[in-house]
C-alpha cells in the first residue's frame, strides 16, 4: 500500500527521533552500565597483584629462586615502574589482546586460555540448555498439575524434590554422580573430555540444581499469570487450553524468571570452576585453581578477567531478552 | 514465645534440631573422636568400610568416620568466622549512605551494586589469589565475598526505616549517626539480618567446602570436610563412602542453617525478607490455593425446555458457589432470566451482589473450583451446560459472544502485540491466514475509532491509553460477528468523558451489528442510558426485572428505589447530604434466611425477616420479589441516613 514517497518522511522522522527513542536510550543506558563494570573488573584484575602482602614475584618464584631472576621477572613483569606507569601499560596491552606470559610456562596467557576456554564454554553452554530446557516444560506441567489446590501429592512431591537437588552443591553432585553412573554402573567415563559421553556428568552436576531451583520459579510464575485480567481475555477468545497457556501464559511467566535465571547462568559459569576439577575436565577451571596455587599471577589475571567477562556478558544478555520480551521494562526504567 | 513458635513448625524443629546436633558435634568432636581419628594403622591403609571403620581409612591407616567428626569443628568455625566477616563488612557498606553522608554513600552503593553482580565463587577465588592459599586465606576470601550481597540487604533495610518517624526526630534532637545505628537502627533490622546470617552461614559452609575441596583452603595437616572430600576423591573406585561420607556431612550441615533460617523467617513473621523473598513467595503461593480440590462442576441434568423464539441468552436456576474452608460461599443464588436477540439488558447491584459472577458464568469464563449449576443455560439455541469443550464450540463462542472487561489496563496481554492480539480470534475460528487475520484486526480497530491503525495494531497495550484499550476490546468482540456482548463494568475503570465515548461507542456498534448487550455495572444511570430492561440483583438473586426507561417511575422493590434514590440528578438538593443506602451489603458467605434485604429495609416485617418472597412477574411481564412492594416508605431515606 504504501509508496516510497510517503515512506521517506517517516523514515526521516524515525532518525530524527532517535535520541528520544526508549530503545535506543536503553542501549545507551546498558551499554554504559557494561564499560563501567568492565572497568571495574579490569582495574580490580590490575590491583590483585598489588594487593598481595609481600613479595609476589619472590613468592611465585619461591624462596630459593636466585635475586637476580627475581629481579629480572619483576622487570620482566614491569613491577619497577611506576603505579601509573604500570596500570596505563596494563590498559594498553589488554587493548592489543596481550595478556602477558605466564610465570610458571613462560607461555602467552592469552593463548593458554584460548586453549582451554572453548572447552569450559561448552560445558557451562551445555549446563544451561540442558536446565532450560528441563525447567521450564516441567515447570509450566507442574504448575498446570498442581493449579488452584488440584494435585496436592504432586505438588508436595515436586516442590520436596527440588529443595533438597537444589540445596546440594555441584561438586557434591558430581562426586555423587561419578559414583552412581561411572563407578557403579560404568556408564560414562569418570573423567576427561574424550567423546560425547564424557560430557554427560559434568552437565548433569550443573545443570540439575539450577534445573531444580528455576522449574520452581517458572511453576510459581506460570501460577501467578494463570490468574491475570489477560489470561481470562485470551479464554473469552475461546483458544485452546494449551495456546492460551504457552502463549499467553508463559512468555509473562518466563518474562518474570529471566532475572533469576541470569543469576542461575553467571553462577554456573563460576559453578564450572568445582565441577571441572571433579572430572579433571581441560577448561579454564584447573588453569585457575592451579595458577592460584602456584601464584602464577599474570594467568591468574588473565582467568580473573575471562570469567567476569564472561559473566557480566551474560547480566547484559539477560537485560536486553527481558527488554525484548517485555518492552514496558526498557520504558519504565527509562 | 517466639522459640515456641519455632518449634512448633515441622521443619523449624528439624532445622533446629540438625543444628543442635552439627554444634554440638563440633564443641565435642575433637575431645571424643580426637584420638582415633590420628591413630595411624598401617595394617589397612585405605581400606574400605567395615566393622570397625565404618566408612573405611585413609592413606595412613586413620578412621574416616572419627576424621569427619573431628573436621565438623574447623568448618564450622570456619564458616561462622567468614560469615562474622560478610555481616560486620556488609553493615559497615549498608549503612555507609547514612553514616558518611550522601556523596560518599552513592559511590559505595554503586561499588557494592557492581560487585553483587559476580558470582559468589568468583570473588572468592579473586580474595583466594590476594590472601594466597590457606584457611585463613579462604576465611578472609569467603567474608569479603559475601559482603557485598550483605551490604545490598542492609542497605535496603536500613533504606527502608530511615524515612521512618523516630529516625527522623532522633536526627533532629542532634544524636549522632553513630549512636542513630547502634539505638535505632540496628535494633528494627535485626531479625531480618539474623535470618538472612543464619542462611548464609549455610552457603558459606559449602563455599568454604568447595574451596578446601579445590585445594585453595585448609591445607594438610589440618581438615575440614572439604580437604576430606578432596582426599576421597582419588580413591572413589576403591572406597566411594572416603568421598561421600564428607560429603553427606556438608549437606546435613548446609540444610541445618537453611531450615532454622527458614523457620526463623517464619518465627519473625517475615512474609518479604529481601533475599529470602523468593522462597517465601514459593510459600504463600502453595498455602494460599484454595483448600478443597473439588473436581469437576457437578452439572446437573439440563431441562431441556426450547428456549422461545428469538432468545439469544437463557438462563434458568444459575448457581455459582465458590468453595471456601468449611463455608462455601453461593455467589449466585437461583437466577433466572433471558435476553432477546439485539436487546439491550442491564444488571445492576452494589459490589458483592453476584452480578459479576453471573456474567462470568454465562459467558463460561469460571474456572474450577468454582462451581456452576444451571436448570438451563442456553446461548443461541446451545446448551451450554452439555457442551463439552470442543472445537466447534469453541468457535462458535469465539465469533459469536463477545467479552468486554471491566480494567482494560490489565485484560491485554503485556507481551503480545495489540492487532495479532485481536488478530488471534480470526486466525483461530474463521481460518484466516496470519496476514489476512491482521489486516482485519486494523480494519476492526478503525472501526472502534481509533486512530493510525496500522501504526496502533503494531504496537504493544502499554502504548495505549485505558479508553483506547477498552475501544480495542470491544474490537475484539468485534472480530467475528457477535450476537450477544457481555460487558462486565466497561467503564468502571475509565474517566467520565471517556466512559461516553466507549458507551457511544457500544451503543454503535449495537446498531451496526444488531448483537445484544448483557450490561454489568453499579452505575444506575449508566444502565438506564443504554439498555433496554435492567435485572437488579442483590444477595446473589435477582430481586426486580423492569423497563430501563421506567427504573424512576415504577421500581417496586425497596432496594431499587433506594438505589434510584442514591442517584444525584439535577433535581437533587444540593445543600443536603447525598443519600446512601444504610447498612452494609449482605455477606455472601452469610446470607440470612428470608429476604436479604431486609436488615436495611425501612419496611421489613417479621415476614420479610423469614419467609424469602419469590420472583413474581405482573401482567406487563415486570418482576419483583418482595413482600411489600411498592409500598411507600415510612421516611425519606435521606432522613434515615442524615
Amino acid at each position: 500500500m504504501k509508496t516510497p514517497t510517503t515512506a521517506a518522511p517517516g523514515l526521516g522522522g524515525r532518525a530524527a527521533g532517535l535520541w528520544s527513542h526508549p530503545w535506543f536510550r536503553f542501549a545507551l543506558r546498558r551499554t554504559r552500565r557494561l564499560l563501567l563494570a568492565l572497568w571495574v573488573l579490569v582495574t580490580a584484575s590490575f590491583l590483585m597483584i598489588h594487593l598481595v602482602p609481600g613479595d609476589p614475584v619472590r613468592a611465585a618464584l619461591g624462596p630459593t629462586a636466585p635475586a637476580d631472576l627475581v629481579q629480572a621477572t619483576k622487570e620482566e613483569l614491569g613491577l619497577l615502574d611506576p603505579l601509573w606507569q604500570q596500570y596505563a601499560g596494563f590498559l594498553g596491552r589488554l587493548l592489543q589482546g596481550d595478556l602477558g606470559v605466564s610465570i610458571t610456562s613462560r607461555l602467552p596467557v592469552g593463548e593458554m586460555i584460548g586453549q582451554r576456554l572453548p572447552a569450559t564454554v561448552q560445558l557451562a553452554v551445555a549446563a544451561f540448555v540442558l536446565s532450560l530446557a528441563v525447567a521450564v516444560p516441567v515447570g509450566v506441567v507442574m504448575a498446570v498439575i498442581t493449579r488452584r489446590g488440584k494435585g496436592r501429592r504432586t505438588e508436595l512431591a515436586f516442590t520436596g524434590t527440588s529443595v533438597v537437588l537444589s540445596a546440594i552443591p555441584d561438586f557434591l553432585l558430581a562426586v555423587g554422580l561419578v559414583y552412581l553412573l561411572a563407578v557403579q554402573t560404568r556408564l560414562f567415563p569418570v573423567a576427561g573430555l574424550d567423546d560425547i559421553g564424557s560430557y554427560v556428568l559434568p552437565t548433569l552436576a550443573l545443570a540439575i540444581g539450577p534445573a531444580a531451583v528455576l522449574s520452581r520459579i517458572v511453576r510459581v510464575e506460570m501460577l501467578t499469570v494463570m490468574e491475570a485480567d489477560y489470561i481470562r481475555t485470551a479464554r473469552a477468545k475461546r483458544l485452546t487450553p494449551v495456546r492460551v497457556q504457552l502463549v499467553h501464559a508463559l512468555p509473562n511467566a518466563v518474562t518474570a524468571s529471566l532475572t533469576l535465571g541470569g543469576m542461575l547462568l553467571s553462577s554456573l559459569v563460576a559453578g564450572t570452576v568445582l565441577v571441572e576439577n571433579v572430572f579433571a575436565w581441560p577448561g579454564l577451571g584447573s588453569t585457575i585453581v592451579s595458577s592460584i596455587v602456584a601464584k602464577d599471577y599474570p594467568l591468574v589475571q588473565g582467568t580473573v578477567l575471562v570469567y567476569g567477562v564472561g559473566v557480566l556478558l551474560i547480566n547484559t544478555l539477560v537485560d536486553v531478552l527481558l527488554a525484548l520480551l517485555d518492552p514496558r521494562s526498557t520504558i519504565g526504567a527509562a | 514465645m517466639r522459640a515456641a513458635h519455632l518449634l512448633r513448625r515441622p521443619v523449624g524443629l528439624a532445622g533446629f534440631g540438625l543444628l543442635v546436633i552439627v554444634l554440638s558435634v563440633a564443641a565435642l568432636g575433637p575431645l571424643l573422636w580426637g584420638d582415633r581419628a590420628t591413630v595411624v594403622d598401617t595394617g589397612n591403609l585405605l581400606a574400605g568400610p567395615s566393622a570397625e571403620h565404618w566408612i573405611g581409612t585413609d592413606n595412613l591407616g586413620r578412621d574416616l568416620f572419627s576424621r569427619v567428626l573431628v573436621a565438623t569443628r574447623l568448618s564450622i568455625v570456619l564458616a561462622l568466622g567468614a560469615t562474622a566477616i560478610s555481616i560486620v563488612l556488609g553493615l559497615v557498606l549498608g549503612a555507609a549512605p547514612m553514616l558518611a553522608g550522601p556523596r560518599l554513600g552513592r559511590l559505595v552503593t554503586w561499588a557494592v551494586n557492581v560487585l553483587v553482580a559476580f558470582p559468589g565463587l568468583l570473588l572468592v577465588l579473586f580474595f583466594a589469589v590476594v590472601f594466597g592459599v590457606g584457611e585463613r586465606g579462604a576465611a578472609f576470601a569467603v567474608g569479603l565475598a559475601g559482603a557485598p550481597s550483605f551490604a545490598r540487604l542492609c542497605h535496603t533495610l536500613i533504606a527502608g526505616i530511615s524515612e521512618r518517624d523516630y529516625i527522623a526526630a532522633a536526627r533532629i534532637a542532634g544524636v549522632s549517626r553513630l549512636r542513630i545505628l547502634r539505638r535505632h537502627v540496628l535494633p528494627n533490622i535485626a531479625e531480618p539480618l539474623i535470618v538472612n546470617a543464619t542462611m548464609s552461614a549455610g552457603g558459606v559452609l559449602l563455599s568454604f567446602a568447595g574451596l578446601s575441596f579445590l585445594g585453595l583452603g585448609v591445607q594438610a595437616p589440618s581438615y575440614d570436610w572439604g580437604k576430606l572430600m578432596q582426599d576421597g576423591l582419588n580413591g572413589i573406585y576403591t572406597n566411594p563412602l572416603a568421598a561421600l561420607g564428607p560429603g553427606f556431612a556438608v549437606i546435613v550441615a548446609g540444610l541445618a542453617f537453611n531450615l532454622t533460617g527458614e523457620a526463623l523467617a517464619a518465627a519473625f513473621g517475615l512474609g518479604d525478607v529481601p533475599g529470602t523473598a523468593r522462597r517465601s513467595r514459593i510459600r504463600t503461593a502453595a498455602g494460599q490455593t484454595l483448600a478443597p480440590a473439588v473436581t469437576a462442576p457437578a452439572v446437573t441434568a439440563p431441562v431441556v425446555t426450547a428456549p422461545a423464539e428469538g432468545t439469544i441468552l437463557s438462563v434458568d436456576d444459575l448457581r455459582v458457589t465458590i468453595p471456601g474452608a468449611g463455608n462455601p460461599i453461593h455467589a449466585v443464588r437461583g437466577v433466572t432470566f433471558a435476553v432477546r436477540d439485539g436487546e439491550a439488558v442491564g444488571v445492576v447491584g452494589e459490589s458483592g451482589s453476584g452480578k459479576s459472577m453471573t456474567a462470568l458464568a454465562v459467558a463460561r469464563l469460571l474456572e474450577e473450583p468454582i462451581r456452576v449449576e444451571a436448570g438451563h443455560l442456553a446461548f443461541a439455541g446451545e446448551d451450554l451446560l452439555a457442551a463439552g469443550d470442543s472445537a466447534s464450540l469453541r468457535k462458535r463462542l469465539g465469533t459469536s459472544l463477545a467479552v468486554v472487561f471491566q480494567d482494560p489496563m490489565t485484560s491485554f496481554n503485556p507481551v503480545h502485540r495489540v492487532g495479532p492480539q485481536l488478530a488471534e480470534v480470526s486466525r483461530f475460528h474463521q481460518g484466516l491466514s496470519r496476514k489476512a487475520a491482521f489486516a482485519r484486526a486494523v480494519d476492526r480497530l478503525r472501526a472502534v475509532r481509533i486512530r493510525e491503525p496500522e501504526r496502533r495494531a503494531r504496537q504493544h497495550p502499554f502504548e495505549f491509553s485505558g479508553g483506547m484499550r477498552q475501544r480495542a476490546m470491544i474490537g475484539m468482540g468485534l472480530m467475528g460477528t457477535p450476537r450477544l456482548i457481555i460487558a462486565d463494568e466497561p467503564t468502571t475503570a475509565l474517566d467520565v468523558t471517556v466512559q461516553q465515548q466507549v458507551l457511544g461507542l457500544l451503543a454503535e456498534v449495537r446498531r451496526d451489528t444488531g448483537a445484544a448487550l448483557l450490561l454489568i455495572s453499579h452505575d444506575v444511570s449508566v444502565v438506564t442510558d443504554v439498555c433496554d430492561r435492567v435485572l437488579v440483583m442483590y444477595a446473589g438473586r435477582i430481586v426486580e426485572e423492569l423497563p430501563a426507561r421506567g427504573l424512576r417511575t415504577l421500581a417496586r422493590h425497596p432496594y431499587t428505589r433506594a438505589l434510584v434514590a442514591a442517584v444525584p440528578d439535577m433535581e437533587t438538593d444540593l445543600t443536603r447530604p447525598l443519600a446512601v443506602i444504610p447498612g452494609l451489603p449482605a455477606d455472601p458467605a452469610h446470607v440470612p434466611a428470608g429476604c436479604a434485604f431486609a436488615a436495611r429495609c425501612p419496611l421489613a416485617d417479621d415476614r420479610c425477616r423469614s419467609v424469602e418472597p419469590v420472583l413474581e412477574a405482573d401482567t406487563a411481564g415486570n418482576r419483583v420479589a418482595c413482600h411489600k412492594a411498592g409500598q411507600p416508605f415510612p421516611a425519606r431515606t435521606e432522613e434515615v441516613t442524615a
